[in-house]
């Protein structure tokens, strides 16, 4: 009962704070709103009992990325964006990817149920679940060490590659 | 009985401690960071050889309750052009991420609001980062310069030195092997050491970092009074600016938490394993009476009869406390308080300490210029931080595979780090050398 009431307020706080940064014409307010929803699937992380999951998305997504948009945003002429087309006329192209995500999902869905293991897993008794920190990083630096590591150097490539554009060009001697 | 009402009452049995230590929270941390600023102002004043407050109340005692009166029904000014929502909502945010990250903090081993998370300290990390947010978001809903160039000034100076505080803390949390906050007290406890004692570079770095963080001078650069009459709040009056003061202070109150918390023993007493040092316990009844004792003796120069009663009224509320204290020093049934109230006692006693370090640095160093801010941040204390944890982690493994003892591999560790430390000086010294140690390109005359 508790559980759900739980569940539905962060859900609907997600999704309309989502509808709302979507068609909000302030990028501030956007961003607003995009924290929001942001905070609320935070929020269901934690009542998932994933509590690791439930601080890495407010570090980095609220605390990091969106504090580098609000900074990037702020240096941005907002009276200029007012004058510009609210939204993209590439109704065609949106309405077949939309589609197709749409499907994807579906078949997704479709897919889990036809599997032997019936649809999703039981929910482990909550009481019995081990610490979650500890145990996302057992199976990080565990089963999957060579994906985390992967990942890792992806993103050092991408920070390297990102320096490398900012920086200052130098005219040749 | 219906079934909704009986919910309730099996929530409230069950949950009771943790909302009464909410409540007690929300209720107080205002009031405590009004006489913060008492303090700040009486040690201001003492070292710049003033009096300081005077006029309200025996030594000015009551000065942060008419200060809250005088904010309350002051007048509410708006800027025509601002964004009201944003300028409404800003400094809620500022004040309510610093009480939310509070309910983290264990403030004794039985005074804590959230039960014992498992990444506690991430939590506190998290939770109070997001009140960044309140100082962008009013900087820029004000539409005024001088304010955005204060929130633009807070993005960049927090985000550099939340990294370094973040790794400073990697080193203790190494050390202590949890992210629980109950759980780093009682590693403390069990190593029978303080981890600013095994990670004092750590430490250092957090203190710096954190001083950054809360936007106290010397790195008070987002409201640097001489240059942006008072950065992002410039616009802000009345409640809100005192929302925002409030938030400012609560976050005081959280860092030196933490600080409290992972390097100095959080509500340990000194040497709490020590069998023969066991009349420190002595030491808390006897500090606060002591004050009651000096408060009852300074009560006969006070000038007017309402301000004597008043100094009375302290000794005796300060003899109060130190009876609760006493009390259960003695054989007896209230024994079982004794870890809790005196935990209690320690860690306020410690975060104290903390905020008067920050005080302390505040009246004694100047302001520094914004590049030698970033300059500190991403040139020296970041990569020192790093280093430090590979340091603290080599350590480590030296004392868990090789079987070094605990001090010598940590003593090595820290030499090896520091070493890194005065290299990095010499490489920034080099490289400001080469840039012909050119101070900004526009000189402010009426900047410092």
């Amino acid at each position: 009962m508790l559980d759900s009431i739980i569940f539905y307020f962060f859900a609907g706080v997600a999704i309309l704070s989502a509808a709302l940064m979507v068609t909000r014409r302030s990028a501030i307010h956007s961003a607003v709103f995009l924290i929001t929803a942001l905070l609320a699937t935070a929020g269901i992380f934690l009542q998932l009992r994933a509590e690791f999951l439930f601080v890495a998305q407010i570090i980095l997504y609220v605390g990091g990325i969106m504090v580098l948009f609000v900074f990037v945003i702020m240096l941005v002429r907002l009276d200029v964006a007012l004058h510009q087309l609210r939204f993209s006329k590439q109704k065609w192209v949106s309405l077949i990817v939309a589609l197709a995500l749409f499907a994807q999902i579906a078949v997704m869905f479709w897919i889990s149920r036809r599997l032997p293991g019936a649809g999703l897993p039981d929910a482990a008794p909550v009481d019995k679940l081990p610490p979650n920190a500890e145990a996302l990083a057992k199976s990080l630096f565990g089963p999957y060490l060579l994906p985390f590591e992967i990942a890792s150097v992806l993103l050092l490539v991408a920070m390297v590659g990102a320096v490398v554009m900012a920086k200052k060009r130098t005219e040749p001697e | 009985m219906s079934p909704a009402l009986r919910g309730l009452l099996d929530f409230i049995e069950a949950w009771w401690v943790e909302l009464v230590c909410g409540v007690v929270i929300v209720a107080v941390v205002p009031l405590i960071a009004g006489y913060v600023v008492l303090m700040e102002r009486k040690l201001m004043a003492d070292m710049q050889a003033r009096l300081g407050p005077m006029r309200v109340g025996p030594h000015g005692l009551l000065q942060p309750i008419a200060d809250a009166v005088k904010l309350l029904i002051k007048e509410d000014i708006i800027p025509e052009d601002a964004d009201r929502i944003i300028f409404w909502l800003a400094p809620v945010i500022s004040m309510t991420a610093a009480l939310t990250a509070m309910g983290a903090i264990y403030f004794g081993p039985s005074f804590y609001v959230a039960r014992d998370i498992n990444v506690g300290l991430l939590f506190v990390l998290g939770v109070s980062s997001l009140g960044l947010f309140g100082i962008v978001l009013g900087g820029w809903a004000s539409n005024s310069h001088y304010s955005i160039i204060g929130a633009i000034r807070s993005t960049a100076q927090l985000v550099s030195y939340e990294t370094a505080a973040g790794l400073a803390l990697v080193s203790g949390v190494l050390l202590a092997g949890t992210l629980r906050i109950h759980g780093i007290v009682d590693a403390q406890k069990s190593d029978g050491v303080w981890y600013i004692f095994l990670a004092p570079i750590a430490f250092f770095i957090y203190v710096v970092a954190s001083i950054a963080e809360t936007n106290r001078a010397p790195f008070d650069l987002p409201e640097a009074e001489s240059e942006l009459v008072a950065g992002y709040m410039t616009e802000y009056s009345g409640f809100r600016w005192a929302l925002y003061f409030l938030g400012e202070y609560a976050n005081m109150i959280v860092v030196g938490s933490v600080a409290t918390t992972l390097f100095l023993g959080g509500w340990l007493r000194p040497f709490p394993n020590v069998q023969w040092l066991n009349f420190l316990d002595l030491l808390p009844p006897l500090l606060v009476a002591g004050v009651g004792a000096y408060s009852f003796s300074r009560a006969s120069t006070q000038p007017v009869p309402v301000q004597k009663q008043f100094m009375w009224g302290v000794a005796l509320l300060c003899f109060t406390i130190a009876l609760i204290l006493a009390v259960p020093l003695f054989p007896g049934p209230l024994r079982s308080l004794l870890p809790g109230l005196h935990g209690a006692f320690w860690f306020l006693l410690k975060v104290t300490a903390y905020i008067y370090l920050f005080m302390w640095l505040r009246f004694t160093l100047p302001r520094y210029r914004f590049d030698q801010l970033m300059h500190l941040g991403w040139y020296i204390l970041i990569p020192l931080a790093i280093v430090n944890v590979f340091a603290v982690g080599g350590a480590m493994v030296l004392q868990s595979e090789y079987h070094w003892n605990r001090w010598i591999a940590l003593g090595i560790t820290t030499l090896v780090t520091l070493v890194t430390a005065l290299f990095l000086l010499h490489i920034h010294d080099k490289r400001s050398e080469a840039a012909g140690a050119a101070p900004p390109t526009t000189t402010d005359s009426y900047a410092g």
